[in-house]
């Protein structure tokens, strides 16, 4: 609350001086709606790092606003609102559950133009964009094993919902394709960001014998606990080797950057038009860490797969791939549509856990 | 043997900060004030307890420094409602509330660095002692503060004068007033007491859980701390049952996840919670014992003048 007031009160400032002073050279006016805090270290973070790029790519020719904080919901919209009311020529909403909200807040503001994040509404003033972070987990799965001993990883998730369930069938296509038999130990914490819980699931998955450890959850706390323990792991949304210096071997790092620097200059150039774009390795919006602590080997295959992934010329969920049942999910050759990705409820075969229904 | 001691260590990490935040609040609502900031509390303690330590280097002037921060929060609090006599549940909510805001304001520089974790205090010839030495005593000051804040407590509040007196003062602060104790002095200590163990329990979480200084990082813990209080009806030794058991749960649910029992994770994440309630429940069930361990007059304002 107290850092979403001053920045209202400076959005108001910032307006009256706009008003003040308006001349042909305004300059454009990005918003940003975050659904954490911008020191979460993790996704609103890359985020707000995204927001940062902007300016330092247009200088005085945007001016950026963020809110943070605002939970998703009715304070949503009023918060989208307060954006599109004070001028704002382009407004991104970075959580899944601003969908709604934004479509709302979009229809009765149409000169203004929306992104949302993770989304799948449009409208001709709403965009939604999201990123392929599945292609990252099919590297550090190859990754994982061809490092671990004891051929087995353990991987903390925050809640069965299908990016987090693509990401664990991913991570096992990656792993499968080295070693076939490769076992993953799977633990969901039901929280997105709870450092102690996710030291505890680390802990306990260490006990029992996994010696890679892969999180689906924000905080550096299982990669820190790796670090502790001499196992190995992977960071996730940003680069947290300074957490685990000799324990990360690369991190998926969420990267806004291009795509926010991209729209903002369609607005500006007045191509800006209503879409969906799900990019990934290839649109820079997923990008690998430095590969670190790896045999040398290792490291040059990660990045051959990386760059395969980048060129298209491989797609993490090609055919065969068999569900966890037995029944056929691609046959020998297909791909998965991203219909069927972005609804993916079940696991592939060789993952041992049970879904959580 | 091997399997079992990792187990306990990581039980007795989860734990501690329970036991800690709890055991302060226990003495607070024992003199009759219900303070609901411990949230706010801890929050405050584990970024000061974090960035002290940054700034330092020193760990253990972090764990000062957390005690000092809430304290400094419990004072506010000890403010408003002894001497303005504000409404108890409002200002705890309040506190917690300012707590999680201004923690997030002061930890703005920290976010993201790595931070120096509380040293294992070693005792020679002690710690050696397999099992009870490795698990035991082979851990970092804070743990063993927090055990011996259980037996203290007890002693304090059951063998001595001065304990007496805090159960007097939380029971009937007129009576007590009237016998000429101080009651605002006795609930001012009260308070700060619990400042400090709330203040402690934020240190631990970010100089020994997961050293690093994120926002939200108590992530409730404060409330699950106020529970036990309240199901330990107000019992330092049952507290330590229900905080540890609490902490036993937590972890052993995870144990079970990743040896693959079939059960839903949601309904793993909300055993402790089950387990915790029904364990007191039936160890307090006695409801003439219990009502007498309830303090009369808990949230109860004083003036002296009236």
């Amino acid at each position: 609350m107290r850092k979403l007031l001053s920045v209202a009160a400076s959005a108001t400032v910032a307006l009256g001086l706009t008003a003040g002073i308006a001349s042909a050279e305004d300059p454009l006016k990005v918003g940003f709606i975050y659904v954490g805090p911008i020191s979460d270290h993790g996704w609103s973070y890359q985020h707000d790092q995204g927001r940062l790029a902007i300016e330092e790519h247009f200088g005085d020719k945007v001016e950026t606003t963020y809110i943070e904080s605002v939970s998703e919901g009715p304070d949503a919209e009023r918060a989208i609102e307060r954006l599109a009311r004070s001028g704002h020529d382009l407004i991104f909403t970075t959580s899944f559950g601003y969908m709604n909200p934004t479509i709302k807040v979009a229809k009765r503001y149409p000169d203004v133009k929306f992104e949302h994040a993770t989304g799948y509404k449009q409208a001709d003033n709403v965009s939604t964009y999201g990123a392929r972070f599945y292609e990252g987990r099919y590297i550090i799965g190859q990754i994982a094993a061809q490092v671990s001993e004891t051929g087995t990883a353990g991987y903390i998730g925050s809640f069965p919902i299908p990016e987090v369930v693509r990401g664990i069938n991913s991570f096992m296509l990656g792993a499968q394709s080295v070693d076939p038999d490769f076992k993953v130990k799977v633990v969901w914490v039901n929280s997105w960001y709870d450092p102690g819980r996710e030291a505890d699931a680390a802990k306990a998955l260490i006990d029992q014998g996994v010696d890679i450890m892969v999180q689906h959850t924000d905080s550096p706390a299982p990669l820190q606990v790796a670090e502790e323990r001499g196992v190995k792991g992977f960071g996730q949304a940003s680069d947290m080797i300074k957490f685990a210096p000799n324990a990360q071997m690369t991190a998926i790092v969420d990267d806004w950057s291009a795509y926010y620097i991209n729209r903002v200059q369609a607005v500006m150039d007045d191509t800006w038009e209503a879409g969906d774009t799900w990019g990934g390795l290839d649109k820079d919006m997923v990008v690998m860490a430095p590969y670190t602590n790896l045999p040398e080997d290792v490291a040059a295959k990660a990045a051959e797969t990386t760059e395969a992934i980048r060129s298209g010329k491989l797609v993490p969920f090609t055919g065969p791939i068999k569900k966890q049942d037995g029944s056929v999910f691609l046959e020998e050759g297909d791909q998965a549509t991203d219909e069927a990705l972005l609804g993916m409820n079940f696991y592939i075969e060789g993952v041992d856990d049970q879904l959580p229904k | 043997m091997g399997a079992l001691e990792p187990i306990l260590l990581t039980i007795i990490t989860a734990s501690t900060p329970l036991l800690l935040a709890a055991m302060g609040e226990l003495i607070t609502e024992r003199s009759g004030v219900l303070n609901l900031g411990v949230e706010g509390m801890m929050i405050v303690g584990a970024v000061m307890g974090f960035s002290i330590t940054a700034m330092t280097g020193n760990p253990y002037m972090g764990v000062i420094a957390s005690m000092f921060a809430g304290m400094m929060m419990a004072l506010l609090f000890g403010f408003l409602t002894l001497n303005l006599m504000t409404n108890q549940v409002a200002t705890g909510l309040a506190l917690t509330i300012l707590g999680l805001g201004l923690s997030g304001m002061l930890g703005e520089g920290f976010i993201g660095q790595p931070g120096i974790k509380l040293p294992v205090l070693h005792i020679p010839g002690l710690s050696e002692i397999p099992f009870l030495g490795t698990v035991l005593l082979s851990q970092d000051i804070l743990v063993y503060i927090s055990l011996a804040l259980v037996a203290a407590v007890y002693y304090f509040l059951f063998k001595t004068r001065a304990g007496l007196v805090v159960r007097a003062v939380g029971d009937n602060h007129s009576s007590a007033h009237a016998l000429g104790y101080s009651v605002l002095k006795v609930r001012y200590l009260a308070v700060l007491f619990g400042g400090a163990c709330s203040g402690l329990a934020g240190g631990y979480l970010s100089l020994v859980y997961t050293p690093q200084w994120v926002e939200g990082m108590t992530a409730g813990r404060g409330w699950i701390a106020l529970a036990l209080v309240v199901f330990a009806s107000w019992r330092p030794l049952r507290l330590l049952v229900g905080a540890y058991l609490f902490g036993a749960v937590s972890v052993l649910q995870f144990h079970a996840q990743a040896a693959g029992i079939g059960l839903p994770s949601q309904f793993m994440s909300a055993l402790p919670y089950l387990a915790t309630i029904v364990v007191l429940v039936i160890i307090s069930r006695n409801l003439v014992v219990t009502r007498a361990n309830t303090p009369a007059c808990l949230g109860r304002p004083f003036s002296p003048d009236r």
